[in-house]
Protein backbone atom coordinates (compact mmCIF):
# COMPACT_ATOMS: atom_id res chain seq x y z
CA UNK A 1 0.00 0.00 0.00
CA UNK A 2 1.78 3.43 -1.40
CA UNK A 3 1.28 6.18 1.76
CA UNK A 4 1.37 9.68 0.94
CA UNK A 5 2.81 11.55 3.64
CA UNK A 6 1.76 15.62 3.60
CA UNK A 7 3.60 17.63 6.09
CA UNK A 8 5.85 21.07 5.80
CA UNK A 9 8.20 19.45 9.22
CA UNK A 10 11.29 17.88 7.14
CA UNK A 11 11.63 15.06 9.87
CA UNK A 12 8.15 13.63 9.68
CA UNK A 13 10.34 11.56 6.95
CA UNK A 14 12.95 9.54 9.52
CA UNK A 15 10.15 9.56 12.37
CA UNK A 16 7.42 7.30 10.04
CA UNK A 17 10.01 5.48 8.17
CA UNK A 18 11.18 4.24 12.14
CA UNK A 19 7.77 3.85 13.52
CA UNK A 20 7.24 1.96 10.34
CA UNK A 21 10.43 0.06 10.34
CA UNK A 22 9.27 -3.50 10.20
CA UNK A 23 6.41 -2.60 7.90
CA UNK A 24 8.49 -1.21 5.34
CA UNK A 25 10.69 -3.81 5.47
CA UNK A 26 7.86 -6.52 4.84
CA UNK A 27 6.87 -4.42 2.23
CA UNK A 28 3.51 -4.14 3.80
CA UNK A 29 3.44 0.25 3.12
CA UNK A 30 5.25 1.91 0.60
CA UNK A 31 5.84 6.01 1.77
CA UNK A 32 5.99 8.77 -0.03
CA UNK A 33 6.87 12.20 1.21
CA UNK A 34 5.52 15.32 0.06
CA UNK A 35 6.71 19.07 2.11
CA UNK A 36 3.95 20.67 0.74
CA UNK A 37 0.04 20.70 -0.73
CA UNK A 38 1.86 22.03 -3.69
CA UNK A 39 3.75 19.13 -3.59
CA UNK A 40 1.55 16.47 -2.92
CA UNK A 41 -0.32 17.38 -5.88
CA UNK A 42 2.47 16.50 -8.34
CA UNK A 43 3.13 13.60 -6.20
CA UNK A 44 -0.96 12.36 -6.91
CA UNK A 45 -0.80 12.78 -10.53
CA UNK A 46 2.14 10.68 -10.72
CA UNK A 47 0.58 7.74 -8.83
CA UNK A 48 -2.97 8.54 -10.70
CA UNK A 49 -3.57 4.61 -11.03
CA UNK A 50 -2.32 3.53 -7.81
CA UNK A 51 -4.12 2.71 -4.85
CA UNK A 52 -3.18 5.58 -2.33
CA UNK A 53 -3.33 6.27 1.39
CA UNK A 54 -3.16 10.19 2.44
CA UNK A 55 -2.12 11.15 5.90
CA UNK A 56 -1.90 15.24 5.86
CA UNK A 57 -0.97 17.72 7.99
CA UNK A 58 -3.83 20.60 8.10
CA UNK A 59 -1.46 23.63 8.97
CA UNK A 60 1.06 24.23 6.52
CA UNK A 61 2.08 27.36 4.58
CA UNK A 62 0.90 27.89 1.17
CA UNK A 63 -2.10 25.24 -0.21
CA UNK A 64 -3.03 24.29 3.44
CA UNK A 65 -4.33 20.98 4.26
CA UNK A 66 -7.92 21.59 4.11
CA UNK A 67 -7.55 23.14 0.54
CA UNK A 68 -5.57 20.14 -0.22
CA UNK A 69 -8.27 17.57 0.89
CA UNK A 70 -10.83 19.63 -0.79
CA UNK A 71 -8.67 19.09 -4.17
CA UNK A 72 -8.11 15.68 -3.87
CA UNK A 73 -11.68 14.69 -3.19
CA UNK A 74 -13.21 16.90 -5.37
CA UNK A 75 -11.05 16.42 -8.69
CA UNK A 76 -10.16 13.73 -11.04
CA UNK A 77 -8.59 11.42 -8.65
CA UNK A 78 -10.99 7.67 -9.46
CA UNK A 79 -11.15 6.10 -7.16
CA UNK A 80 -11.48 9.18 -4.69
CA UNK A 81 -7.88 8.36 -2.49
CA UNK A 82 -8.79 7.87 1.38
CA UNK A 83 -7.34 10.98 3.25
CA UNK A 84 -6.48 11.49 7.16
CA UNK A 85 -5.79 14.37 8.33
CA UNK A 86 -3.60 15.12 10.83
CA UNK A 87 -3.32 18.24 13.06
CA UNK A 88 -1.84 20.05 16.02
CA UNK A 89 -5.32 21.95 16.12
CA UNK A 90 -7.92 19.67 17.75
CA UNK A 91 -10.77 22.15 17.43
CA UNK A 92 -13.76 21.60 16.04
CA UNK A 93 -13.92 24.29 13.73
CA UNK A 94 -11.08 22.36 11.97
CA UNK A 95 -12.95 18.95 12.32
CA UNK A 96 -16.11 19.95 11.17
CA UNK A 97 -14.74 21.65 8.28
CA UNK A 98 -11.86 18.51 7.45
CA UNK A 99 -15.45 16.15 7.82
CA UNK A 100 -17.43 18.20 5.42
CA UNK A 101 -14.93 18.53 2.57
CA UNK A 102 -14.89 14.36 2.88
CA UNK A 103 -11.92 13.63 5.11
CA UNK A 104 -11.54 9.91 6.39
CA UNK A 105 -10.43 10.87 9.47
CA UNK A 106 -9.12 13.44 11.98
CA UNK A 107 -6.14 12.83 13.84
CA UNK A 108 -5.12 15.08 16.78
CA UNK A 109 -0.65 15.48 17.46
CA UNK A 110 0.60 14.08 18.73
CA UNK A 111 -0.02 11.11 17.27
CA UNK A 112 -0.57 7.95 18.82
CA UNK A 113 1.34 5.19 16.37
CA UNK A 114 -0.01 2.01 17.59
CA UNK A 115 -3.28 3.76 17.17
CA UNK A 116 -2.52 4.55 13.92
CA UNK A 117 -1.02 1.44 12.86
CA UNK A 118 -4.51 -0.32 13.37
CA UNK A 119 -6.26 2.28 11.53
CA UNK A 120 -4.31 1.81 8.55
CA UNK A 121 -4.46 -2.46 8.61
CA UNK A 122 -8.28 -1.70 8.12
CA UNK A 123 -7.55 -0.34 4.50
CA UNK B 1 -19.35 157.34 80.45
CA UNK B 2 -16.72 154.91 79.06
CA UNK B 3 -17.91 151.56 78.48
CA UNK B 4 -15.58 148.55 79.03
CA UNK B 5 -16.40 147.08 75.05
CA UNK B 6 -12.23 146.25 75.21
CA UNK B 7 -12.27 144.33 78.54
CA UNK B 8 -15.45 142.69 77.72
CA UNK B 9 -14.15 141.31 74.08
CA UNK B 10 -11.04 140.45 75.26
CA UNK B 11 -12.00 138.94 78.46
CA UNK B 12 -14.80 136.54 76.46
CA UNK B 13 -12.13 135.37 73.75
CA UNK B 14 -9.80 134.91 76.56
CA UNK B 15 -12.50 132.23 78.52
CA UNK B 16 -13.62 131.28 75.47
CA UNK B 17 -10.26 130.19 74.54
CA UNK B 18 -9.08 128.61 77.43
CA UNK B 19 -12.58 126.77 77.44
CA UNK B 20 -11.84 125.62 74.24
CA UNK B 21 -8.51 124.42 75.19
CA UNK B 22 -9.51 122.68 78.11
CA UNK B 23 -12.46 120.67 75.85
CA UNK B 24 -9.77 119.67 73.39
CA UNK B 25 -7.60 118.64 76.15
CA UNK B 26 -10.17 117.00 78.07
CA UNK B 27 -10.13 118.67 80.75
CA UNK B 28 -13.82 118.55 82.55
CA UNK B 29 -13.21 120.60 85.57
CA UNK B 30 -11.93 123.08 83.67
CA UNK B 31 -14.12 123.09 80.74
CA UNK B 32 -16.78 124.07 83.79
CA UNK B 33 -15.08 127.35 85.07
CA UNK B 34 -14.14 128.59 81.76
CA UNK B 35 -17.69 128.27 80.47
CA UNK B 36 -19.01 130.41 83.60
CA UNK B 37 -16.36 132.54 83.00
CA UNK B 38 -17.74 133.13 79.73
CA UNK B 39 -20.78 133.69 80.90
CA UNK B 40 -19.78 135.91 83.31
CA UNK B 41 -18.07 138.48 81.08
CA UNK B 42 -21.26 138.88 79.04
CA UNK B 43 -23.55 139.25 82.02
CA UNK B 44 -20.74 141.65 83.71
CA UNK B 45 -20.94 143.32 80.55
CA UNK B 46 -24.91 143.66 80.48
CA UNK B 47 -24.92 144.31 83.91
CA UNK B 48 -22.34 147.54 83.12
CA UNK B 49 -24.58 148.70 80.51
CA UNK B 50 -27.80 148.69 81.92
CA UNK B 51 -26.78 149.76 85.41
CA UNK B 52 -24.17 152.43 83.94
CA UNK B 53 -21.61 151.49 87.10
CA UNK B 54 -18.50 151.45 84.44
CA UNK B 55 -16.27 153.00 87.38
CA UNK B 56 -16.79 150.36 89.66
CA UNK B 57 -16.99 147.39 86.72
CA UNK B 58 -13.73 148.43 85.64
CA UNK B 59 -12.23 146.83 88.41
CA UNK B 60 -13.84 143.87 88.14
CA UNK B 61 -12.72 143.77 84.66
CA UNK B 62 -9.63 144.41 85.92
CA UNK B 63 -9.23 141.36 88.81
CA UNK B 64 -11.37 139.31 86.48
CA UNK B 65 -8.57 139.59 83.55
CA UNK B 66 -5.66 138.98 85.58
CA UNK B 67 -6.55 136.60 87.48
CA UNK B 68 -7.98 134.58 84.22
CA UNK B 69 -4.37 135.61 82.99
CA UNK B 70 -2.57 134.15 85.84
CA UNK B 71 -4.35 131.53 86.48
CA UNK B 72 -4.22 130.33 83.14
CA UNK B 73 0.04 131.13 83.01
CA UNK B 74 0.65 129.01 85.93
CA UNK B 75 -1.26 125.60 84.78
CA UNK B 76 1.53 123.75 83.29
CA UNK B 77 -0.63 121.90 81.12
CA UNK B 78 -1.30 125.66 79.30
CA UNK B 79 2.42 125.83 78.08
CA UNK B 80 1.22 125.67 74.60
CA UNK B 81 -0.82 128.54 74.94
CA UNK B 82 1.78 131.14 76.59
CA UNK B 83 2.65 132.79 73.42
CA UNK B 84 -1.68 133.48 73.47
CA UNK B 85 -1.11 134.43 76.90
CA UNK B 86 1.63 136.92 76.74
CA UNK B 87 -0.06 138.78 73.94
CA UNK B 88 -2.58 139.88 76.62
CA UNK B 89 -0.72 140.58 79.22
CA UNK B 90 0.85 144.10 78.36
CA UNK B 91 -3.07 145.72 78.08
CA UNK B 92 -4.14 143.89 81.18
CA UNK B 93 -0.60 145.65 82.83
CA UNK B 94 -1.08 148.94 81.06
CA UNK B 95 -4.60 149.42 81.72
CA UNK B 96 -4.64 148.74 85.01
CA UNK B 97 -1.74 150.42 85.90
CA UNK B 98 -3.17 153.47 84.20
CA UNK B 99 -6.87 153.18 86.12
CA UNK B 100 -4.70 152.77 89.15
CA UNK B 101 -2.57 155.98 88.37
CA UNK B 102 -5.86 157.67 87.14
CA UNK B 103 -7.41 156.93 90.83
CA UNK B 104 -4.40 157.65 93.22
CA UNK B 105 -2.00 160.08 91.93
CA UNK B 106 -4.65 161.90 88.95
CA UNK B 107 -2.65 165.00 88.53
CA UNK B 108 0.40 162.73 87.50
CA UNK B 109 -2.06 160.92 85.14
CA UNK B 110 -2.97 164.32 83.68
CA UNK B 111 0.19 165.94 82.63
CA UNK B 112 1.41 162.57 81.48
CA UNK B 113 -1.97 161.05 79.81
CA UNK B 114 -0.85 161.45 76.16
CA UNK B 115 1.86 158.85 77.50
CA UNK B 116 -0.38 156.30 78.77
CA UNK B 117 -2.92 156.59 76.04
CA UNK B 118 0.33 155.62 73.51
CA UNK B 119 1.45 152.48 75.90
CA UNK B 120 -2.38 151.82 75.80
CA UNK B 121 -2.41 152.09 71.91
CA UNK B 122 0.66 150.01 72.34
CA UNK B 123 -0.34 146.91 74.05
CA UNK B 124 -3.18 146.43 71.96
CA UNK B 125 -1.37 146.96 68.31
CA UNK B 126 1.09 144.02 70.15
CA UNK B 127 -2.26 142.38 71.59
CA UNK B 128 -3.46 142.54 67.49
CA UNK B 129 -0.17 141.60 66.27
CA UNK B 130 0.21 138.30 68.23
CA UNK B 131 -2.80 137.50 68.16
CA UNK B 132 -2.83 137.65 64.10
CA UNK B 133 0.62 136.42 64.27
CA UNK B 134 -1.07 133.44 65.90
CA UNK B 135 -3.96 133.20 63.86
CA UNK B 136 -1.61 132.54 60.86
CA UNK B 137 0.56 130.37 62.42
CA UNK B 138 -2.73 128.22 63.44
CA UNK B 139 -3.92 128.41 59.94
CA UNK B 140 -0.92 127.22 58.89
CA UNK B 141 -0.71 124.63 61.35
CA UNK B 142 -4.43 123.42 60.52
CA UNK B 143 -3.21 123.91 56.78
CA UNK B 144 -0.57 121.52 57.73
CA UNK B 145 -2.45 119.03 59.78
CA UNK B 146 -5.24 118.77 56.97
CA UNK B 147 -2.02 117.82 54.18
CA UNK B 148 -1.22 115.42 56.97
CA UNK B 149 -4.24 113.76 57.03
CA UNK B 150 -4.74 114.37 53.88
CA UNK B 151 -1.53 112.22 53.43
CA UNK B 152 -1.99 109.98 56.02
CA UNK B 153 -5.61 109.27 54.10
CA UNK B 154 -3.67 108.57 50.58
CA UNK B 155 -0.65 106.63 52.67
CA UNK B 156 -3.30 104.64 54.28
CA UNK B 157 -5.31 103.60 51.11
CA UNK B 158 -2.07 103.01 49.53
CA UNK B 159 -1.61 100.68 52.40
CA UNK B 160 -4.67 98.71 52.13
CA UNK B 161 -4.35 98.86 48.42
CA UNK B 162 -0.95 97.11 48.90
CA UNK B 163 -2.38 94.67 50.88
CA UNK B 164 -5.45 94.23 48.89
CA UNK B 165 -3.13 93.15 46.22
CA UNK B 166 -0.73 91.41 48.16
CA UNK B 167 -3.93 89.12 48.97
CA UNK B 168 -4.93 88.80 44.58
CA UNK B 169 -0.91 88.32 44.33
CA UNK B 170 -0.97 85.05 47.43
CA UNK B 171 -4.00 83.75 45.50
CA UNK B 172 -2.95 84.29 41.92
CA UNK B 173 0.38 82.35 43.20
CA UNK B 174 -1.66 79.59 44.70
CA UNK B 175 -3.51 79.46 41.89
CA UNK B 176 -0.88 79.09 39.92
CA UNK B 177 0.94 76.77 41.98
CA UNK B 178 -2.12 74.35 42.03
CA UNK B 179 -2.16 74.41 38.15
CA UNK B 180 1.66 73.64 37.81
CA UNK B 181 0.92 70.92 40.55
CA UNK B 182 -1.73 69.80 38.51
CA UNK B 183 -0.08 69.46 35.26
CA UNK B 184 2.98 67.55 36.78
CA UNK B 185 0.49 65.26 37.77
CA UNK B 186 -1.29 65.28 34.29
CA UNK B 187 2.49 65.04 32.94
CA UNK B 188 3.33 61.54 35.59
CA UNK B 189 0.30 60.64 34.58
CA UNK B 190 1.03 60.24 30.75
CA UNK B 191 4.29 59.31 31.32
CA UNK B 192 3.56 56.36 33.33
CA UNK B 193 0.31 55.62 30.44
CA UNK B 194 2.58 56.02 27.89
CA UNK B 195 4.87 53.30 29.90
CA UNK B 196 1.86 51.37 29.92
CA UNK B 197 0.87 51.56 26.55
CA UNK B 198 4.24 50.34 25.35
CA UNK B 199 4.37 47.44 27.48
CA UNK B 200 0.59 46.52 26.30
CA UNK B 201 2.09 47.16 22.90
CA UNK B 202 4.94 44.38 23.72
CA UNK B 203 2.14 42.25 25.49
CA UNK B 204 -0.25 43.01 22.36
CA UNK B 205 2.49 41.50 20.26
CA UNK B 206 3.37 38.43 22.52
CA UNK B 207 -0.46 37.48 22.74
CA UNK B 208 -0.46 36.88 18.65
CA UNK B 209 2.50 35.01 19.58
CA UNK B 210 1.04 32.80 22.19
CA UNK B 211 -0.69 30.27 19.71
CA UNK B 212 2.26 30.09 17.59
CA UNK B 213 4.55 29.95 20.40
CA UNK B 214 2.21 26.91 21.75
CA UNK B 215 2.38 25.36 18.12
CA UNK B 216 6.13 26.28 17.33
CA UNK B 217 7.04 23.56 20.85
CA UNK B 218 4.38 21.55 20.25
CA UNK B 219 5.49 20.24 17.16
CA UNK B 220 9.75 20.17 18.15
CA UNK B 221 8.28 18.35 21.73
CA UNK B 222 6.46 15.90 19.86
CA UNK B 223 10.04 15.31 17.41
CA UNK B 224 11.40 15.01 20.95
CA UNK B 225 8.50 12.24 22.67
CA UNK B 226 8.28 10.56 18.92
CA UNK B 227 12.18 9.64 18.25
CA UNK B 228 12.80 8.84 21.82
CA UNK B 229 10.28 6.31 21.82
CA UNK B 230 11.39 5.40 18.49
CA UNK B 231 14.82 4.69 19.63
CA UNK B 232 13.68 2.78 22.99
CA UNK B 233 12.07 0.41 20.15
CA UNK B 234 14.93 0.40 18.02
CA UNK B 235 17.53 -0.48 20.92
CA UNK B 236 15.40 -4.01 21.55
CA UNK B 237 15.63 -4.22 18.11
CA UNK B 238 18.84 -4.08 17.97
CA UNK B 239 19.16 -6.90 20.64
CA UNK B 240 17.52 -8.99 19.01
CA UNK B 241 19.63 -8.68 16.09
CA UNK B 242 22.32 -9.09 18.27
CA UNK B 243 21.45 -12.44 19.60
CA UNK B 244 20.72 -13.31 16.45
CA UNK B 245 24.31 -12.63 15.46
CA UNK B 246 23.34 -10.32 12.91
CA UNK B 247 25.86 -7.50 13.08
CA UNK B 248 24.96 -5.83 9.85
CA UNK B 249 21.37 -4.57 10.70
CA UNK B 250 23.06 -3.88 14.28
CA UNK B 251 25.47 -1.58 13.17
CA UNK B 252 22.40 -0.27 11.01
CA UNK B 253 20.47 0.34 13.78
CA UNK B 254 22.79 2.16 16.15
CA UNK B 255 23.60 4.25 12.80
CA UNK B 256 19.83 4.93 13.42
CA UNK B 257 19.63 5.24 17.08
CA UNK B 258 22.82 7.83 16.66
CA UNK B 259 20.49 9.82 14.27
CA UNK B 260 17.93 10.40 16.02
CA UNK B 261 18.98 11.51 19.17
CA UNK B 262 20.56 14.26 17.10
CA UNK B 263 17.26 14.91 16.45
CA UNK B 264 16.59 14.83 19.87
CA UNK B 265 19.15 17.21 20.80
CA UNK B 266 18.41 19.48 17.41
CA UNK B 267 14.26 19.68 18.42
CA UNK B 268 15.09 20.06 22.08
CA UNK B 269 17.01 23.52 20.84
CA UNK B 270 14.35 24.80 18.84
CA UNK B 271 11.37 24.35 21.58
CA UNK B 272 14.91 26.00 23.97
CA UNK B 273 15.59 28.83 21.25
CA UNK B 274 11.49 29.26 21.32
CA UNK B 275 10.61 29.72 24.86
CA UNK B 276 14.05 31.99 25.21
CA UNK B 277 12.66 34.33 22.57
CA UNK B 278 9.39 34.57 24.12
CA UNK B 279 10.72 35.52 27.02
CA UNK B 280 13.48 37.89 25.72
CA UNK B 281 10.13 39.40 23.94
CA UNK B 282 8.01 40.14 26.86
CA UNK B 283 11.18 42.17 29.36
CA UNK B 284 10.48 44.93 29.46
CA UNK B 285 14.31 45.71 29.75
CA UNK B 286 15.81 47.15 26.45
CA UNK B 287 18.30 44.50 26.66
CA UNK B 288 22.21 44.95 25.08
CA UNK B 289 23.25 44.06 22.03
CA UNK B 290 24.66 41.22 20.94
CA UNK B 291 26.56 39.55 18.06
CA UNK B 292 23.20 38.06 16.29
CA UNK B 293 22.66 35.70 13.36
CA UNK B 294 19.52 37.92 11.56
CA UNK B 295 18.86 34.97 9.08
CA UNK B 296 17.70 32.79 12.02
CA UNK B 297 16.07 35.39 14.06
CA UNK B 298 13.96 36.45 10.97
CA UNK B 299 12.97 33.04 10.39
CA UNK B 300 12.55 32.72 14.14
CA UNK B 301 10.18 34.97 14.12
CA UNK B 302 8.25 34.40 10.83
CA UNK B 303 7.37 30.81 11.96
CA UNK B 304 6.10 32.79 15.36
CA UNK B 305 4.27 35.55 13.39
CA UNK B 306 2.46 32.74 10.89
CA UNK B 307 1.54 30.25 13.21
CA UNK B 308 0.22 33.06 16.17
CA UNK B 309 -2.08 34.03 12.85
CA UNK B 310 -3.30 30.52 11.93
CA UNK B 311 -4.26 30.32 15.22
CA UNK B 312 -6.12 32.69 15.66
CA UNK B 313 -7.77 32.33 12.18
CA UNK B 314 -7.95 28.95 11.04
CA UNK B 315 -9.45 30.22 7.23
CA UNK B 316 -6.02 32.65 7.14
CA UNK B 317 -3.22 30.99 4.60
CA UNK B 318 -0.07 32.75 2.82
CA UNK B 319 2.44 31.63 1.05
CA UNK B 320 5.90 32.22 2.61
CA UNK B 321 8.91 33.32 0.85
CA UNK B 322 12.53 33.46 2.48
CA UNK B 323 15.22 34.75 0.55
CA UNK B 324 18.12 34.83 2.68
CA UNK B 325 21.49 35.94 2.08
CA UNK B 326 23.79 33.09 3.18
CA UNK B 327 26.88 35.88 3.26
CA UNK B 328 25.45 37.73 6.30
CA UNK B 329 27.76 37.74 8.96
CA UNK B 330 26.40 38.26 12.70
CA UNK B 331 25.91 41.82 13.28
CA UNK B 332 25.31 43.55 16.60
CA UNK B 333 21.76 44.30 17.37
CA UNK B 334 19.33 43.73 20.66
CA UNK B 335 17.60 40.65 19.63
CA UNK B 336 14.56 40.90 21.07
CA UNK B 337 14.18 44.80 19.94
CA UNK B 338 15.30 43.73 16.39
CA UNK B 339 12.93 40.57 16.47
CA UNK B 340 9.96 43.25 17.92
CA UNK B 341 10.27 44.87 14.78
CA UNK B 342 10.57 42.07 12.39
CA UNK B 343 7.46 40.49 14.05
CA UNK B 344 5.35 43.35 14.01
CA UNK B 345 6.48 43.90 9.95
CA UNK B 346 5.38 40.28 9.46
CA UNK B 347 2.09 40.58 11.49
CA UNK B 348 1.39 43.80 9.31
CA UNK B 349 1.70 42.13 6.23
CA UNK B 350 -0.02 39.27 6.93
CA UNK B 351 -3.07 41.59 8.15
CA UNK B 352 -2.69 43.01 4.94
CA UNK B 353 -2.81 40.27 2.59
CA UNK B 354 -5.58 38.31 4.76
CA UNK B 355 -7.46 41.20 4.47
CA UNK B 356 -7.01 41.32 0.64
CA UNK B 357 -8.38 37.86 0.43
CA UNK B 358 -11.21 38.59 2.48
CA UNK B 359 -12.34 41.80 0.18
CA UNK B 360 -11.66 39.34 -3.13
CA UNK B 361 -13.72 36.32 -1.59
CA UNK B 362 -16.44 39.07 -0.76
CA UNK B 363 -16.83 40.26 -4.38
CA UNK B 364 -16.36 37.33 -5.90
CA UNK B 365 -19.56 34.86 -6.25
CA UNK B 366 -19.30 32.01 -3.69
CA UNK B 367 -19.08 28.91 -5.97
CA UNK B 368 -15.97 27.51 -4.97
CA UNK B 369 -14.51 28.58 -8.86
CA UNK B 370 -12.60 31.59 -7.74
CA UNK B 371 -9.31 29.08 -8.46
CA UNK B 372 -10.26 28.83 -12.19
CA UNK B 373 -9.84 32.75 -12.50
CA UNK B 374 -6.41 34.43 -11.94
CA UNK B 375 -6.26 33.41 -8.17
CA UNK B 376 -4.61 35.28 -5.55
CA UNK B 377 -1.84 33.92 -3.67
CA UNK B 378 -1.26 35.98 -0.28
CA UNK B 379 2.57 35.90 -0.22
CA UNK B 380 4.93 37.26 2.19
CA UNK B 381 8.18 37.70 1.60
CA UNK B 382 11.68 38.26 4.06
CA UNK B 383 14.51 39.07 2.65
CA UNK B 384 18.06 39.16 3.84
CA UNK B 385 20.60 41.16 1.56
CA UNK B 386 24.40 42.25 2.69
CA UNK B 387 25.36 45.36 1.65
CA UNK B 388 28.28 47.23 1.60
CA UNK B 389 28.80 48.20 5.38
CA UNK B 390 25.00 47.40 5.90
CA UNK B 391 22.69 44.53 6.34
CA UNK B 392 19.50 45.32 4.73
CA UNK B 393 15.74 43.39 5.66
CA UNK B 394 13.33 43.31 3.35
CA UNK B 395 9.80 42.73 4.27
CA UNK B 396 7.02 42.23 1.42
CA UNK B 397 3.75 41.48 1.03
CA UNK B 398 1.33 41.95 -2.08
CA UNK B 399 -1.86 42.98 0.09
CA UNK B 400 -3.84 46.02 -0.66
CA UNK B 401 -0.95 48.63 0.10
CA UNK B 402 -1.33 51.82 1.82
CA UNK B 403 -3.20 54.71 0.49
CA UNK B 404 -1.10 57.35 -0.64
CA UNK B 405 -2.49 60.04 1.26
CA UNK B 406 -1.32 58.26 4.78
CA UNK B 407 1.74 57.11 4.23
CA UNK B 408 3.32 59.83 5.76
CA UNK B 409 1.43 59.21 9.10
CA UNK B 410 2.67 55.36 9.36
CA UNK B 411 5.24 56.15 11.81
CA UNK B 412 3.08 58.25 14.06
CA UNK B 413 2.12 56.60 17.61
CA UNK B 414 -1.13 55.43 17.25
CA UNK B 415 -1.57 55.58 13.62
CA UNK B 416 -3.66 52.02 12.68
CA UNK B 417 -5.89 51.11 9.73
CA UNK B 418 -6.52 48.06 12.38
CA UNK B 419 -10.23 48.22 13.85
CA UNK B 420 -10.15 49.58 16.88
CA UNK B 421 -9.51 47.00 19.65
CA UNK B 422 -7.30 45.18 17.33
CA UNK B 423 -4.19 47.33 17.18
CA UNK B 424 -2.73 50.02 19.64
CA UNK B 425 -0.78 52.11 17.13
CA UNK B 426 2.07 51.92 18.39
CA UNK B 427 4.04 48.75 16.28
CA UNK B 428 5.07 50.83 13.73
CA UNK B 429 6.42 53.79 15.50
CA UNK B 430 8.03 51.66 18.02
CA UNK B 431 9.89 49.71 15.46
CA UNK B 432 11.02 53.15 13.83
CA UNK B 433 12.29 54.16 17.02
CA UNK B 434 14.11 50.83 17.77
CA UNK B 435 15.76 50.61 14.46
CA UNK B 436 16.18 54.31 14.07
CA UNK B 437 17.25 55.16 17.70
CA UNK B 438 18.58 51.69 18.92
CA UNK B 439 20.27 50.79 16.57
CA UNK B 440 21.23 53.28 13.80
CA UNK B 441 19.79 52.41 11.04
CA UNK B 442 16.94 53.06 8.84
CA UNK B 443 13.57 51.91 8.39
CA UNK B 444 12.13 52.39 4.82
CA UNK B 445 8.81 52.15 3.10
CA UNK B 446 7.79 51.53 -0.46
CA UNK B 447 4.28 51.42 -1.27
CA UNK B 448 2.38 50.38 -4.48
CA UNK B 449 -1.00 51.33 -3.53
CA UNK B 450 -3.47 48.23 -4.33
CA UNK B 451 -0.45 45.89 -4.86
CA UNK B 452 1.44 45.79 -1.94
CA UNK B 453 4.41 47.28 0.48
CA UNK B 454 7.55 46.81 1.18
CA UNK B 455 9.51 47.36 4.30
CA UNK B 456 12.97 47.94 4.58
CA UNK B 457 15.45 48.10 7.44
CA UNK B 458 18.97 49.31 6.70
CA UNK B 459 20.99 48.37 9.89
CA UNK B 460 25.20 49.34 10.00
CA UNK B 461 27.67 47.06 10.33
CA UNK B 462 29.75 47.78 12.99
CA UNK B 463 32.95 46.37 13.69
Amino acid sequence: MKILVVDDEKDIQPLFEQRFRREIKNGEINFVFAYSGEEALDCLKDYKHEAVLILSDINMPGMSGLVLLDKIKQKNHKPPPVVMMITAYGDDENYKQAMQLGADDFITKPVNFSELKEKLKQF
Amino acid sequence: MNISLIPFILSFLLSQRLFRFSKINNHKQWEKWFSYARFFSVFLFAAEIILKASNTTQWIWHIFLVSLLLFAIQQKEMRKLRMYLLAFAPYVAVSLLTDLVRVIVTDFYIRWESYFGNAMMLSIIWLMAILFSQYRQNKATEKERIRRQKEDEINRAIALRKVELEGLVAERTAEITKQKEELIQTLNELKATQAQLIQSEKMASLGELTAGIAHEIQNPLNFVNNFSEVSSELLDEMKEEQEKGNTEETAAIANDIKQNLEKIIHHGKRADGIVKAMLQHSRSSSGMKKPTEINKLADEYLRLAYHGLRAKDKSFNASLETNFDEALSKIDVVPQEMGRVILNLLTNAFYAVSEKKKQLEKNTPADGNQTEQKPYTPTVLIATKKLKGKVEIKISDNGNGIPQAEVDKIFQPFYTTKPSGKGTGLGLSMSYEIVTKVHGGQLKVENNEGEGVTFTVILPVKK
